[in-house]
Protein backbone atom coordinates (compact mmCIF):
# COMPACT_ATOMS: atom_id res chain seq x y z
CA UNK A 1 0.00 0.00 0.00
CA UNK A 2 1.01 3.21 -0.41
CA UNK A 3 1.18 5.56 1.58
CA UNK A 4 -1.11 8.41 1.63
CA UNK A 5 1.47 11.46 1.60
CA UNK A 6 2.89 10.16 -1.56
CA UNK A 7 -0.09 9.50 -3.79
CA UNK A 8 -1.34 11.57 -6.23
CA UNK A 9 -4.81 13.10 -6.87
CA UNK A 10 -7.48 10.41 -6.26
CA UNK A 11 -8.64 10.68 -9.79
CA UNK A 12 -4.82 10.84 -11.25
CA UNK A 13 -3.84 8.18 -9.27
CA UNK A 14 -6.79 6.13 -10.40
CA UNK A 15 -6.11 6.94 -13.99
CA UNK A 16 -2.26 6.30 -14.13
CA UNK A 17 -3.44 2.71 -13.69
CA UNK A 18 -4.57 0.21 -16.70
CA UNK A 19 -7.69 -0.76 -14.85
CA UNK A 20 -8.18 2.90 -14.20
CA UNK A 21 -7.90 3.77 -17.70
CA UNK A 22 -10.21 0.95 -18.28
CA UNK A 23 -13.08 2.36 -15.96
CA UNK A 24 -12.56 5.49 -17.95
CA UNK A 25 -12.97 3.59 -21.18
CA UNK A 26 -16.30 2.28 -20.28
CA UNK A 27 -17.51 5.22 -18.61
CA UNK A 28 -16.85 7.73 -21.31
CA UNK A 29 -19.02 4.75 -23.23
CA UNK A 30 -22.13 4.84 -21.07
CA UNK A 31 -22.07 8.53 -22.06
CA UNK A 32 -21.13 7.74 -25.88
CA UNK A 33 -23.66 5.18 -25.83
CA UNK A 34 -26.26 7.03 -24.09
CA UNK A 35 -25.90 9.80 -26.80
CA UNK A 36 -26.21 7.61 -29.84
CA UNK A 37 -29.07 5.73 -28.66
CA UNK A 38 -30.94 8.99 -27.59
CA UNK A 39 -29.58 10.56 -31.08
CA UNK A 40 -30.98 7.59 -33.47
CA UNK A 41 -34.38 7.84 -31.18
CA UNK A 42 -34.63 11.36 -31.65
CA UNK A 43 -33.44 11.18 -35.52
CA UNK A 44 -36.84 8.67 -35.66
CA UNK A 45 -39.00 12.09 -36.26
CA UNK A 46 -38.15 12.25 -39.28
CA UNK A 47 -40.10 9.76 -40.09
CA UNK A 48 -43.06 12.33 -38.59
CA UNK A 49 -42.63 14.80 -41.22
CA UNK A 50 -44.89 17.45 -41.27
CA UNK A 51 -46.87 18.68 -37.73
CA UNK A 52 -48.69 21.96 -36.93
CA UNK A 53 -46.34 24.23 -34.95
CA UNK A 54 -47.62 27.21 -33.00
CA UNK A 55 -50.08 27.41 -36.05
CA UNK A 56 -47.72 26.94 -38.70
CA UNK A 57 -46.68 23.60 -40.37
CA UNK A 58 -43.19 22.31 -39.52
CA UNK A 59 -41.18 19.29 -40.04
CA UNK A 60 -41.75 18.16 -36.19
CA UNK A 61 -37.87 17.32 -36.67
CA UNK A 62 -37.04 20.92 -37.00
CA UNK A 63 -38.91 21.71 -33.87
CA UNK A 64 -37.23 18.80 -31.84
CA UNK A 65 -33.93 20.88 -32.70
CA UNK A 66 -35.47 23.77 -31.61
CA UNK A 67 -36.33 22.25 -28.64
CA UNK A 68 -33.14 20.78 -27.51
CA UNK A 69 -31.59 24.54 -28.08
CA UNK A 70 -34.64 25.61 -25.52
CA UNK A 71 -33.79 23.25 -23.18
CA UNK A 72 -34.00 24.92 -19.41
CA UNK A 73 -34.91 27.87 -20.37
CA UNK A 74 -35.95 30.20 -18.75
CA UNK A 75 -33.77 28.44 -16.03
CA UNK A 76 -30.53 29.00 -18.73
CA UNK A 77 -29.87 30.68 -21.50
CA UNK A 78 -31.23 29.72 -25.25
CA UNK A 79 -28.75 26.58 -25.95
CA UNK A 80 -26.73 27.11 -22.91
CA UNK A 81 -28.01 23.44 -22.07
CA UNK A 82 -27.41 21.71 -25.06
CA UNK A 83 -23.70 23.15 -24.80
CA UNK A 84 -23.34 21.58 -21.63
CA UNK A 85 -24.52 18.68 -23.23
CA UNK A 86 -22.38 18.65 -25.48
CA UNK A 87 -18.87 19.92 -24.10
CA UNK A 88 -19.85 16.13 -21.87
CA UNK A 89 -19.66 14.82 -25.08
CA UNK A 90 -16.29 15.92 -26.58
CA UNK A 91 -14.70 15.75 -22.72
CA UNK A 92 -16.23 12.40 -22.95
CA UNK A 93 -14.68 11.54 -26.44
CA UNK A 94 -11.28 13.35 -25.48
CA UNK A 95 -10.61 10.62 -22.89
CA UNK A 96 -11.99 7.63 -24.62
CA UNK A 97 -9.44 8.68 -27.12
CA UNK A 98 -6.60 9.35 -24.52
CA UNK A 99 -7.27 6.10 -22.38
CA UNK A 100 -7.47 4.15 -25.83
CA UNK A 101 -4.31 5.34 -27.19
CA UNK A 102 -2.22 5.37 -23.45
CA UNK A 103 -3.90 1.74 -23.36
CA UNK A 104 -2.31 1.07 -26.83
CA UNK A 105 0.71 2.21 -26.56
CA UNK A 106 1.03 0.07 -23.32
CA UNK A 107 -0.02 -2.95 -25.23
CA UNK A 108 2.62 -2.25 -27.90
CA UNK A 109 5.41 -2.51 -24.82
CA UNK A 110 4.41 -5.33 -23.41
CA UNK A 111 4.85 -7.74 -26.31
CA UNK A 112 7.96 -5.55 -28.24
CA UNK A 113 8.67 -8.76 -30.12
CA UNK A 114 5.26 -10.37 -31.87
CA UNK A 115 5.17 -14.06 -32.12
CA UNK A 116 6.70 -15.25 -35.44
CA UNK A 117 4.04 -17.85 -36.39
CA UNK A 118 0.53 -17.00 -37.03
CA UNK A 119 -1.66 -17.00 -34.04
CA UNK A 120 -4.63 -18.86 -34.06
CA UNK A 121 -7.46 -16.56 -32.13
CA UNK A 122 -10.34 -19.29 -30.61
CA UNK A 123 -12.81 -16.32 -29.36
CA UNK A 124 -11.66 -12.75 -30.18
CA UNK A 125 -14.16 -12.25 -32.73
CA UNK A 126 -13.92 -9.63 -35.65
CA UNK A 127 -15.71 -6.28 -32.94
CA UNK A 128 -12.91 -7.17 -30.26
CA UNK A 129 -10.17 -6.97 -32.44
CA UNK A 130 -10.95 -4.04 -34.65
CA UNK A 131 -11.70 -2.24 -32.13
CA UNK A 132 -8.88 0.58 -32.67
CA UNK A 133 -10.09 0.47 -35.97
CA UNK A 134 -13.70 0.97 -36.13
CA UNK A 135 -12.91 3.14 -33.24
CA UNK A 136 -11.18 5.49 -35.64
CA UNK A 137 -13.83 5.17 -38.30
CA UNK A 138 -16.52 6.43 -36.60
CA UNK A 139 -14.54 9.38 -35.16
CA UNK A 140 -13.72 10.87 -38.92
CA UNK A 141 -17.62 9.71 -39.39
CA UNK A 142 -18.06 12.11 -36.59
CA UNK A 143 -15.75 15.19 -37.80
CA UNK A 144 -17.44 14.20 -41.64
CA UNK A 145 -21.09 14.39 -39.54
CA UNK A 146 -20.49 17.72 -37.57
CA UNK A 147 -19.13 19.29 -41.01
CA UNK A 148 -22.67 18.11 -43.26
CA UNK A 149 -25.04 19.07 -40.58
CA UNK A 150 -23.70 21.10 -37.74
CA UNK A 151 -22.15 23.47 -39.27
CA UNK A 152 -22.87 23.07 -43.14
CA UNK A 153 -19.77 23.18 -44.65
CA UNK A 154 -20.13 20.00 -46.96
CA UNK A 155 -23.70 20.48 -47.02
CA UNK A 156 -25.32 21.93 -50.23
CA UNK A 157 -27.48 24.95 -49.72
CA UNK A 158 -27.30 24.20 -45.77
CA UNK A 159 -29.81 26.46 -43.65
CA UNK A 160 -29.58 26.72 -39.85
CA UNK A 161 -32.27 25.06 -37.77
CA UNK A 162 -33.83 23.71 -41.35
CA UNK A 163 -33.09 19.96 -40.21
CA UNK A 164 -35.48 17.98 -42.60
CA UNK A 165 -33.59 20.06 -45.63
CA UNK A 166 -30.19 19.75 -44.62
CA UNK A 167 -30.53 15.73 -44.52
CA UNK A 168 -32.69 15.37 -47.27
CA UNK A 169 -30.03 17.14 -49.05
CA UNK A 170 -27.15 15.83 -47.89
CA UNK A 171 -28.02 11.86 -47.37
CA UNK A 172 -29.30 12.23 -51.08
CA UNK A 173 -25.99 12.13 -52.32
CA UNK A 174 -25.51 8.17 -53.10
CA UNK A 175 -21.36 8.49 -51.78
CA UNK A 176 -22.69 10.34 -48.79
CA UNK A 177 -25.31 7.75 -48.27
CA UNK A 178 -22.81 4.62 -48.56
CA UNK A 179 -20.42 6.98 -46.15
CA UNK A 180 -23.50 6.64 -43.76
CA UNK A 181 -24.09 3.69 -43.91
CA UNK A 182 -20.31 2.30 -43.88
CA UNK A 183 -19.82 4.54 -40.58
CA UNK A 184 -22.57 3.40 -38.78
CA UNK A 185 -21.81 -0.57 -39.35
CA UNK A 186 -18.67 0.63 -38.33
CA UNK A 187 -20.21 2.16 -34.83
CA UNK A 188 -22.25 -0.91 -34.64
CA UNK A 189 -19.25 -3.15 -34.55
CA UNK A 190 -17.79 -1.12 -31.99
CA UNK A 191 -20.70 -1.37 -30.00
CA UNK A 192 -21.29 -5.22 -30.33
CA UNK A 193 -17.81 -5.00 -28.22
CA UNK A 194 -17.98 -2.07 -26.26
CA UNK A 195 -20.92 -2.52 -24.52
CA UNK A 196 -20.19 -5.89 -23.56
CA UNK A 197 -16.61 -5.29 -22.41
CA UNK A 198 -17.79 -2.61 -20.54
CA UNK A 199 -19.46 -4.73 -18.00
CA UNK A 200 -15.90 -6.34 -17.35
CA UNK A 201 -14.39 -3.77 -16.78
CA UNK A 202 -16.58 -1.99 -14.73
CA UNK A 203 -16.76 -5.28 -12.87
CA UNK A 204 -20.48 -5.35 -13.66
CA UNK A 205 -20.06 -9.42 -13.46
CA UNK A 206 -22.93 -11.42 -11.36
CA UNK A 207 -23.98 -15.11 -12.24
CA UNK A 208 -27.87 -13.96 -12.48
CA UNK A 209 -27.53 -11.44 -15.08
CA UNK A 210 -24.40 -12.05 -17.13
CA UNK A 211 -25.97 -13.61 -20.01
CA UNK A 212 -27.80 -10.75 -20.59
CA UNK A 213 -24.47 -8.55 -21.27
CA UNK A 214 -24.03 -10.33 -24.77
CA UNK A 215 -27.68 -9.79 -25.30
CA UNK A 216 -27.60 -5.73 -24.05
CA UNK A 217 -24.40 -5.23 -26.47
CA UNK A 218 -26.04 -7.08 -29.60
CA UNK A 219 -29.38 -5.12 -29.12
CA UNK A 220 -27.93 -1.92 -28.87
CA UNK A 221 -25.30 -2.45 -31.58
CA UNK A 222 -28.44 -3.82 -34.20
CA UNK A 223 -30.90 -0.95 -32.91
CA UNK A 224 -28.46 1.76 -33.37
CA UNK A 225 -27.14 -0.13 -36.47
CA UNK A 226 -30.72 -0.77 -38.02
CA UNK A 227 -32.48 2.80 -36.80
CA UNK A 228 -29.29 4.86 -38.72
CA UNK A 229 -28.80 3.37 -41.36
CA UNK A 230 -32.43 3.63 -41.76
CA UNK A 231 -32.03 6.90 -42.73
CA UNK A 232 -29.59 7.10 -45.70
CA UNK A 233 -31.52 4.15 -46.88
CA UNK A 234 -35.56 6.08 -46.85
CA UNK A 235 -34.06 9.57 -48.07
CA UNK A 236 -32.83 7.16 -50.92
CA UNK A 237 -35.80 5.49 -51.57
CA UNK A 238 -37.67 9.13 -50.97
CA UNK A 239 -39.70 8.28 -47.95
CA UNK A 240 -37.38 11.66 -46.72
CA UNK A 241 -38.16 14.00 -49.41
CA UNK A 242 -38.05 17.67 -48.39
CA UNK A 243 -41.02 19.80 -49.41
CA UNK A 244 -40.93 23.78 -48.49
CA UNK A 245 -43.90 24.35 -45.99
CA UNK A 246 -46.08 27.18 -46.96
CA UNK B 1 -5.23 -47.89 -30.91
CA UNK B 2 -2.34 -46.97 -31.24
CA UNK B 3 -1.79 -45.01 -34.59
CA UNK B 4 2.21 -43.78 -36.33
CA UNK B 5 2.25 -40.40 -37.39
CA UNK B 6 4.32 -39.75 -40.32
CA UNK B 7 6.42 -36.85 -41.44
CA UNK B 8 6.10 -34.21 -39.20
CA UNK B 9 7.72 -31.01 -40.47
CA UNK B 10 8.35 -28.86 -36.81
CA UNK B 11 9.60 -25.25 -36.72
CA UNK B 12 11.12 -25.11 -33.52
CA UNK B 13 12.44 -21.21 -32.63
CA UNK B 14 16.04 -21.66 -31.32
CA UNK B 15 17.47 -18.26 -29.66
CA UNK B 16 20.77 -18.39 -27.72
CA UNK B 17 20.20 -16.08 -24.78
CA UNK B 18 17.77 -13.05 -23.54
CA UNK B 19 19.58 -10.35 -25.88
CA UNK B 20 20.57 -12.37 -29.11
CA UNK B 21 18.08 -12.84 -32.05
CA UNK B 22 16.02 -16.21 -32.74
CA UNK B 23 15.09 -17.68 -35.74
CA UNK B 24 13.16 -21.30 -36.79
CA UNK B 25 14.70 -23.99 -36.99
CA UNK B 26 13.10 -27.06 -38.83
CA UNK B 27 13.29 -30.37 -38.39
CA UNK B 28 11.75 -33.77 -39.76
CA UNK B 29 9.93 -36.41 -37.39
CA UNK B 30 9.64 -39.62 -39.58
CA UNK B 31 7.73 -41.33 -37.30
CA UNK B 32 5.59 -40.88 -33.69
CA UNK B 33 3.14 -42.91 -31.97
CA UNK B 34 0.23 -40.98 -31.43
CA UNK B 35 0.11 -41.90 -27.75
CA UNK B 36 3.41 -39.57 -26.92
CA UNK B 37 2.61 -36.60 -24.99
CA UNK B 38 3.83 -33.71 -26.91
CA UNK B 39 6.85 -32.91 -24.54
CA UNK B 40 8.06 -36.96 -25.12
CA UNK B 41 7.91 -35.75 -28.82
CA UNK B 42 10.75 -33.44 -28.42
CA UNK B 43 12.30 -35.62 -26.26
CA UNK B 44 13.20 -37.92 -28.51
CA UNK B 45 14.01 -35.23 -30.97
CA UNK B 46 16.37 -34.07 -28.28
CA UNK B 47 17.87 -37.15 -28.11
CA UNK B 48 18.39 -37.33 -31.87
CA UNK B 49 19.99 -34.24 -31.78
CA UNK B 50 22.33 -34.35 -28.37
CA UNK B 51 23.63 -38.22 -30.70
CA UNK B 52 24.28 -36.20 -33.43
CA UNK B 53 26.10 -33.86 -31.48
CA UNK B 54 24.02 -30.66 -31.41
CA UNK B 55 22.28 -28.38 -28.94
CA UNK B 56 19.29 -30.06 -27.08
CA UNK B 57 16.19 -27.67 -27.60
CA UNK B 58 15.59 -26.27 -24.19
CA UNK B 59 12.58 -25.75 -23.10
CA UNK B 60 10.02 -25.85 -19.74
CA UNK B 61 8.34 -28.96 -17.99
CA UNK B 62 8.60 -30.60 -14.75
CA UNK B 63 5.37 -32.42 -13.92
CA UNK B 64 4.16 -33.67 -16.56
CA UNK B 65 0.38 -34.26 -15.37
CA UNK B 66 -0.80 -31.17 -16.02
CA UNK B 67 -0.75 -29.73 -12.21
CA UNK B 68 2.91 -27.46 -11.66
CA UNK B 69 2.49 -24.91 -14.52
CA UNK B 70 6.07 -25.43 -15.58
CA UNK B 71 5.30 -26.24 -19.16
CA UNK B 72 4.17 -24.05 -21.93
CA UNK B 73 4.90 -23.69 -25.49
CA UNK B 74 2.75 -21.90 -28.28
CA UNK B 75 2.06 -24.63 -30.63
CA UNK B 76 0.74 -23.44 -34.06
CA UNK B 77 -0.34 -20.07 -32.54
CA UNK B 78 -1.85 -21.19 -30.19
CA UNK B 79 -0.99 -21.46 -26.20
CA UNK B 80 -0.50 -24.86 -24.71
CA UNK B 81 -1.65 -26.30 -28.76
CA UNK B 82 -4.62 -27.14 -29.60
CA UNK B 83 -6.33 -29.08 -26.73
CA UNK B 84 -8.66 -27.07 -24.48
CA UNK B 85 -8.12 -26.82 -20.78
CA UNK B 86 -5.04 -28.84 -20.92
CA UNK B 87 -0.84 -27.86 -20.33
CA UNK B 88 1.09 -29.02 -23.20
CA UNK B 89 2.22 -31.90 -21.13
CA UNK B 90 -0.83 -33.26 -21.36
CA UNK B 91 -1.17 -32.90 -24.84
CA UNK B 92 -0.83 -35.42 -27.11
CA UNK B 93 0.20 -36.21 -30.87
CA UNK B 94 -3.26 -37.73 -31.71
CA UNK B 95 -4.53 -34.30 -31.62
CA UNK B 96 -1.68 -33.88 -35.23
CA UNK B 97 -2.19 -35.69 -38.65
CA UNK B 98 0.64 -37.05 -40.45
CA UNK B 99 2.43 -34.46 -42.79
CA UNK B 100 0.93 -31.68 -40.49
CA UNK B 101 3.86 -28.68 -40.16
CA UNK B 102 3.80 -27.71 -36.38
CA UNK B 103 5.04 -24.42 -35.11
CA UNK B 104 6.69 -23.78 -31.75
CA UNK B 105 7.67 -20.97 -30.01
CA UNK B 106 8.15 -19.15 -26.94
CA UNK B 107 5.62 -17.15 -24.72
CA UNK B 108 6.24 -13.75 -25.31
CA UNK B 109 5.74 -11.20 -23.73
CA UNK B 110 8.37 -7.91 -22.68
CA UNK B 111 7.64 -9.05 -18.84
CA UNK B 112 8.41 -13.13 -20.04
CA UNK B 113 12.12 -12.83 -21.51
CA UNK B 114 13.47 -15.65 -23.38
CA UNK B 115 16.25 -17.32 -21.51
CA UNK B 116 17.22 -19.72 -23.82
CA UNK B 117 15.23 -21.54 -27.11
CA UNK B 118 11.82 -22.29 -25.73
CA UNK B 119 12.55 -21.40 -21.99
CA UNK B 120 11.64 -18.08 -20.76
CA UNK B 121 11.43 -16.41 -16.84
CA UNK B 122 7.97 -16.15 -16.08
CA UNK B 123 9.05 -14.47 -11.86
CA UNK B 124 7.25 -11.15 -13.05
CA UNK B 125 4.37 -13.85 -12.11
CA UNK B 126 6.16 -13.72 -8.76
CA UNK B 127 6.83 -10.33 -8.16
CA UNK B 128 2.94 -9.99 -8.33
CA UNK B 129 2.01 -12.73 -5.77
CA UNK B 130 4.44 -11.43 -3.53
CA UNK B 131 2.44 -7.96 -3.78
CA UNK B 132 -1.15 -9.37 -2.08
CA UNK B 133 -1.23 -13.33 -2.51
CA UNK B 134 -0.74 -14.24 0.87
CA UNK B 135 -3.21 -13.99 4.20
CA UNK B 136 -2.06 -13.34 8.02
CA UNK B 137 -3.32 -15.90 9.74
CA UNK B 138 -2.25 -16.96 13.53
CA UNK B 139 0.41 -19.06 14.23
CA UNK B 140 0.18 -21.94 15.94
CA UNK B 141 -1.97 -25.00 16.09
CA UNK B 142 -4.02 -25.56 13.28
CA UNK B 143 -8.18 -24.18 13.48
CA UNK B 144 -10.34 -27.41 13.86
CA UNK B 145 -11.86 -27.79 10.55
CA UNK B 146 -15.16 -25.98 9.60
CA UNK B 147 -14.19 -23.55 12.61
CA UNK B 148 -14.49 -20.62 9.53
CA UNK B 149 -17.76 -21.56 8.10
CA UNK B 150 -17.96 -20.82 4.18
CA UNK B 151 -20.87 -21.09 2.00
CA UNK B 152 -20.43 -23.83 -0.41
CA UNK B 153 -20.67 -21.40 -3.70
CA UNK B 154 -18.27 -19.38 -1.96
CA UNK B 155 -15.68 -21.86 -1.48
CA UNK B 156 -16.60 -23.62 -5.22
CA UNK B 157 -15.92 -20.06 -6.81
CA UNK B 158 -12.60 -19.48 -4.36
CA UNK B 159 -11.33 -23.05 -5.61
CA UNK B 160 -12.24 -22.49 -9.31
CA UNK B 161 -9.63 -19.84 -9.16
CA UNK B 162 -6.80 -21.57 -6.47
CA UNK B 163 -6.64 -23.53 -9.76
CA UNK B 164 -4.45 -21.26 -11.26
CA UNK B 165 -0.94 -22.96 -11.94
CA UNK B 166 0.38 -19.84 -12.92
CA UNK B 167 2.38 -21.42 -16.39
CA UNK B 168 1.53 -17.68 -18.07
CA UNK B 169 -0.78 -19.07 -21.19
CA UNK B 170 -2.85 -15.70 -20.21
CA UNK B 171 -0.49 -14.03 -21.54
CA UNK B 172 1.27 -15.62 -24.05
CA UNK B 173 -2.48 -15.74 -25.52
CA UNK B 174 -3.44 -12.24 -24.78
CA UNK B 175 -3.34 -10.14 -27.71
CA UNK B 176 -2.44 -7.38 -25.15
CA UNK B 177 0.19 -9.60 -23.15
CA UNK B 178 -2.14 -8.40 -20.10
CA UNK B 179 -1.43 -10.59 -16.95
CA UNK B 180 -5.58 -10.01 -15.71
CA UNK B 181 -6.57 -13.63 -15.32
CA UNK B 182 -3.49 -14.52 -13.79
CA UNK B 183 -3.52 -11.44 -11.35
CA UNK B 184 -7.35 -11.71 -10.96
CA UNK B 185 -7.39 -15.59 -10.62
CA UNK B 186 -5.19 -14.92 -7.18
CA UNK B 187 -6.58 -12.04 -6.06
CA UNK B 188 -10.16 -13.92 -6.23
CA UNK B 189 -8.69 -16.98 -4.92
CA UNK B 190 -8.29 -15.39 -1.39
CA UNK B 191 -11.13 -12.64 -1.73
CA UNK B 192 -13.42 -14.61 -2.18
CA UNK B 193 -12.67 -16.46 1.50
CA UNK B 194 -13.06 -15.18 5.04
CA UNK B 195 -9.38 -15.99 5.32
CA UNK B 196 -8.49 -13.29 3.05
CA UNK B 197 -11.18 -10.21 4.09
CA UNK B 198 -8.25 -8.75 6.53
CA UNK B 199 -6.01 -7.75 3.28
CA UNK B 200 -8.65 -7.54 0.91
CA UNK B 201 -8.15 -4.24 -0.25
CA UNK B 202 -4.71 -3.95 -0.16
CA UNK B 203 -4.29 -7.04 -2.20
CA UNK B 204 -6.19 -5.97 -4.79
CA UNK B 205 -4.77 -2.45 -4.75
CA UNK B 206 -0.73 -3.55 -4.71
CA UNK B 207 -1.19 -6.81 -6.88
CA UNK B 208 -2.63 -5.13 -9.60
CA UNK B 209 -0.43 -2.02 -9.57
CA UNK B 210 2.49 -4.56 -9.68
CA UNK B 211 1.07 -6.34 -12.58
CA UNK B 212 0.69 -2.98 -14.38
CA UNK B 213 4.44 -2.22 -13.97
CA UNK B 214 5.37 -5.81 -15.84
CA UNK B 215 2.02 -6.31 -18.44
CA UNK B 216 -0.15 -5.28 -21.06
CA UNK B 217 -4.21 -3.97 -20.18
CA UNK B 218 -7.20 -6.57 -20.75
CA UNK B 219 -9.54 -5.24 -23.96
CA UNK B 220 -11.52 -8.59 -22.85
CA UNK B 221 -10.98 -11.01 -25.73
CA UNK B 222 -11.21 -13.52 -23.94
CA UNK B 223 -8.40 -15.55 -25.02
CA UNK B 224 -7.50 -16.27 -21.82
CA UNK B 225 -9.90 -18.09 -20.85
CA UNK B 226 -9.88 -20.09 -24.10
CA UNK B 227 -6.11 -21.03 -23.33
CA UNK B 228 -6.16 -21.40 -19.46
CA UNK B 229 -5.19 -25.24 -18.96
CA UNK B 230 -7.62 -24.66 -15.75
CA UNK B 231 -10.18 -23.15 -17.73
CA UNK B 232 -10.29 -20.50 -15.02
CA UNK B 233 -13.38 -17.77 -16.26
CA UNK B 234 -12.58 -14.28 -16.89
CA UNK B 235 -15.49 -13.72 -14.51
CA UNK B 236 -12.48 -13.50 -12.16
CA UNK B 237 -11.72 -10.25 -13.98
CA UNK B 238 -14.70 -8.56 -13.31
CA UNK B 239 -14.27 -9.59 -9.70
CA UNK B 240 -10.59 -7.67 -9.85
CA UNK B 241 -12.11 -4.99 -11.44
CA UNK B 242 -14.41 -4.37 -8.81
CA UNK B 243 -12.58 -5.28 -6.05
CA UNK B 244 -9.99 -2.81 -7.31
CA UNK B 245 -12.31 0.21 -7.27
CA UNK B 246 -13.74 -0.66 -4.10
CA UNK B 247 -9.63 -0.43 -3.28
CA UNK B 248 -9.24 2.90 -4.07
CA UNK B 249 -12.45 4.23 -2.64
CA UNK B 250 -13.13 2.69 0.44
CA UNK B 251 -9.54 1.75 0.96
CA UNK B 252 -8.73 5.17 0.73
CA UNK B 253 -10.93 6.58 3.54
CA UNK B 254 -10.05 3.62 5.99
CA UNK B 255 -6.64 3.25 5.45
CA UNK B 256 -5.30 6.89 4.11
CA UNK B 257 -4.58 7.06 8.23
CA UNK B 258 -1.33 5.07 7.37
Amino acid sequence: MKKSSSRKPFLLDLYSTAIGKKYVMAVTGIIGVGFIIGHMVGNLKVYLGAIEHNGEQAYDIDVYGEFLRELLVPILPHGYALWGLRLVLIGAIILHLHAAWSLTMLNRKARPVKYQGARDYQVANFASRTMRWSGVLVLFFIAWHLADLTWGWLNPGFEYGAIYRNLDASLSRVPVAALYIVANIALGIHLFHGVWSLFQSMGWNNPRFNRWRRAIATGIAAAVVVGNVSFPIMTLAGVINFQPLS
Amino acid sequence: MTNILKNLTLKVWRQDGPTTNGAFETHMIDEITDEASFLEMIDILNERLIEDGKEAIVFDHDCREGICGTCSLMINGQAHGPERGTATCQLHMRKFSSGDTIVIEPWRASAFPIIRDLMVDRSAFDRIVEAGGYITAATGGAPDANLIPVPKPVSDAAMDAAQCIGCGACVAACPNGAANLFTAAKITHLNLLPQGQAERFSRAENMVETMDSYFGSCTNHGECEAACPKEISIDVIALMNSDYRKAKTQNRKQLSRA
